[in-house]
């Protein structure tokens, strides 16, 4: 039998790497993608210290859609599992007063992910097996002033998702969805986030790879996300209109 | 943000930062009254800075290990249960750890820990090949026995105020098992105790549970256990096709503060007379995993929370050698009279000191925890007048409440060091709640 493999898309991030470490201790031989990949040298050898599985170096950009054909076939070997944590939340106000700025959120959520998950998806249907992890956010599931660029290009992610699993499931490829609400992540730094809702990098990992290994189609991550976005969701638009969220 | 140590006492108002690059935590230090903080578990005040504490949370890769020679380069972030983890299924354990393995490297080095093998093997300085620090100017050194070895040997033990430790080299030992051969000893009354540990200076680790409420001729009855590194034969029959892998248990979680009233010496009295009486009726040999051995209470995980939310304070002296006996039974004597309750009373052979700051000396150490209320505190500057009374000292990393007199009574290298930090401008760089209650 050969060894697993998971690709993990968007390497640097925290995310990504606790991710990268949560696989490697399962025994699967690791794919790290990222821009500037030489960079996580220091990173891909502390993995094969830590779990003594190989880990592989790969330059990807994923605003660079027409290199994504080309960057798969020239992975060593096609992943069994594909975790893409690509991502970026930018400024909402600068996204609302300069489109480009608003076009490379909404590109780096949405086209970039769904472009490489597209690609790994036709190649793991053509094997016949897989599975495919798309991290979006719970800004997704309702668009709100304070977010609602990052949220929109995060709700077309989803849906994306939602959709390749409904095409795949019958194709022995699994397609799961993460929802994580708040994270301790670069991303999240300096802001005051409560600590009650807020997930550690390591916990939202293990979260992933268990829920993977059971096949879980969506994930919320703490879980009391489940319960606010379902109250966020439900809200009448009349009055979710005026809150401050 | 509020920040504390383990003991939850004293909590400060203080500002953080978490560097993401050696750059980052240059310009850190180089605004000065900087802290180095790892995973929180020294007690007190001493990885707090009210204006500059450093979490090194992001530097927490390891870089290279030496299969041959067990020397393991990492940065000072990695937690010590991250290093079982990756090595112990390899056939190496630490050469010393501290009764928790969720310390980080730098704070192992900083505090200079101590083990149950001190007697016999010293502390974590003795296996630490080489430390970079990031030193008052930001610039990395890297200092070792041949090179910089002023900085090497106040770093270690020097509670993080020579600069901020980037990332070492230290050694592994080799291990044939996972597992622990066990030997429990009772022992009537401290003279008692005193004299098997002096018996027992062989063994590679030994430690005791000391009951702290007895009085008289039970004063200090006590469980020593005495351990040896199991050999492969010894392990139990159902593990020992693969004995260095890890048994993992489940871990349980203390989810709230206990009432201030649940730990008093009706509680503790009955804790203690079941732990002793279990201890008479165990089996005086047995062969335990190295979690249960080394770490009993890391499998309850936030135990500090028994304490309640005032938190708590450890005291832990040493006394010389020739003042062990009559020194102990006095601060025995002392916390029984007090009737204040600890459930983790250890008492612990120690060898000789190893570098210019470092707690242990040879002689005893005593460690009790207590809740944080004004009869404790009043009780345990009690026993820090025995201790100095004996030529004894306190160890830093446990501290979170003496006096600076007490401090520099019982301490007379702290003088030196002050002199060694003013000397090279990390006076000013470097600093925490610690160091500025207790100036040095």
């Amino acid at each position: 039998m050969t060894k697993n493999t998971v690709l993990i898309l968007g390497a640097r991030s925290d995310i990504a790497m606790a991710s990268a470490h949560r696989f490697a201790k399962a025994g699967y031989d690791i794919q790290l993608a990222a821009r500037n990949a030489n960079d996580l040298s220091v990173d891909s050898n502390d993995i094969e210290l830590r779990h003594q599985v190989s880990v592989s170096l790969h330059e990807f950009d994923a605003l660079e859609i027409q290199s994504h054909e080309t960057f798969v076939d020239n992975l060593p070997q096609l992943p069994t599992v594909a975790v893409c944590a690509v991502g970026f939340m930018g400024a909402q106000d600068e996204s609302e007063q300069d489109i480009s700025a608003a076009a490379r959120v909404m590109r780096s959520n949405f086209e970039g992910p769904a472009s490489i998950l597209a690609v790994l998806a036709n190649k793991f249907e053509q094997r016949g097996s897989g599975c495919i992890v798309g991290i979006s956010s719970v800004a997704g599931d309702r668009g709100r002033a304070t977010n609602y660029v990052y949220g929109s290009a995060k709700a077309g992610f989803t849906a994306f998702l939602s959709g390749l699993r409904n095409r795949l499931a019958k194709k022995g490829v699994h397609v799961m969805t993460v929802l994580p609400g708040f994270v301790a992540t670069k991303m999240t730094e300096g802001m005051d986030l409560p600590a009650k809702l807020t997930a550690e990098p390591d916990e939202l990992a293990d979260a992933i790879y268990q829920a993977m290994t059971q096949g879980k189609n969506t994930i919320y991550r703490r879980r009391v996300w489940y319960v606010i976005m379902m109250i966020i969701r439900n809200i009448p638009e009349s009055i979710f209109k005026k809150l401050k969220l | 943000m509020k920040l504390s140590g383990w003991g939850r006492y004293p909590i400060i108002d203080a500002e953080m930062t978490a560097p993401r690059s050696i750059e980052d935590i240059s310009k850190r230090v180089q605004t000065g009254n900087a802290i180095a903080r790892g995973n929180g578990r020294s007690y007190g005040d001493s990885a707090v800075s009210a204006t500059n504490t450093i979490h090194m949370k992001h530097f927490n890769r390891i870089l290279a290990f030496d299969d041959q020679s067990g020397q393991l380069v990492a940065e000072a972030g990695v937690l010590l249960a991250d290093v079982i983890d990756a090595f112990l299924e390899r056939g190496w354990f630490p050469s010393v750890t501290p009764g928790t393995k969720f310390v980080t490297l730098g704070g192992m080095i900083a505090v200079d820990v101590h083990g149950k093998n001190h007697h016999k093997d010293g502390s974590f300085a003795s296996y630490v090949d080489w430390i970079d620090v990031m030193v008052a100017d930001g610039s990395v050194q890297r200092c070792s026995r041949t090179e910089n070895t002023e900085l090497f040997d106040w770093t270690i033990g020097g509670m993080g105020l020579t600069g901020v430790i980037i990332r070492a080299a230290v050694r592994l030992r080799q291990v044939s098992s996972a597992w622990i051969a066990q030997h429990t000893i009772v022992a009537d009354n401290i003279a008692h105790a005193i004299q098997i540990f002096e018996q027992s200076n062989d063994a590679t680790y030994s430690v005791a549970w000391i009951d702290c409420l007895q009085q008289g001729s039970a004063l200090g009855r006590s469980l020593i256990m005495l351990g040896e590194h199991a050999k492969v034969a010894d392990v139990p029959s159902k593990y020992r096709k693969s004995p260095l892998s890890i048994a993992r248990k489940s871990k349980r979680n203390i989810p709230i503060n206990f009432p201030s009233w649940a730990l008093n010496t009706y509680s503790v009295r009955m804790f203690n007379a079941l732990y002793y009486w279990r201890g008479k009726q165990g089996p005086e040999r047995q062969v335990v995993d190295w979690d249960s051995y080394f770490y009993p209470l890391d499998a309850i995980l936030g135990w500090n929370k028994i304490y309640g939310r005032r938190g708590f304070a450890q005291f832990q002296c040493v006394l010389p050698i020739d003042h062990a006996e009559q020194g102990m039974s006095e601060l025995l004597t002392e916390i029984s009279n007090a009737g204040a309750g600890s459930f983790l009373a250890v008492l612990k052979r120690f060898g000789k000191q190893s570098s210019n700051f470092s707690f242990p000396m040879e002689g005893y150490t005593l460690a009790l925890d207590f809740p944080v209320n004004k009869r404790t505190l009043a009780l345990m500057k009690r026993l820090d007048n025995i201790t100095i009374k004996h030529g004894g000292r306190f160890y830093l990393a446990k501290d979170s409440r003496m006096s600076r007199d007490v401090f520099h009574q019982s301490d007379p290298r702290a003088q030196e060091y002050e002199q060694y930090r003013q000397g090279n401008s990390s006076g000013e760089a470097f600093m925490s709640s610690q160091s500025e209650r207790l100036k040095f």
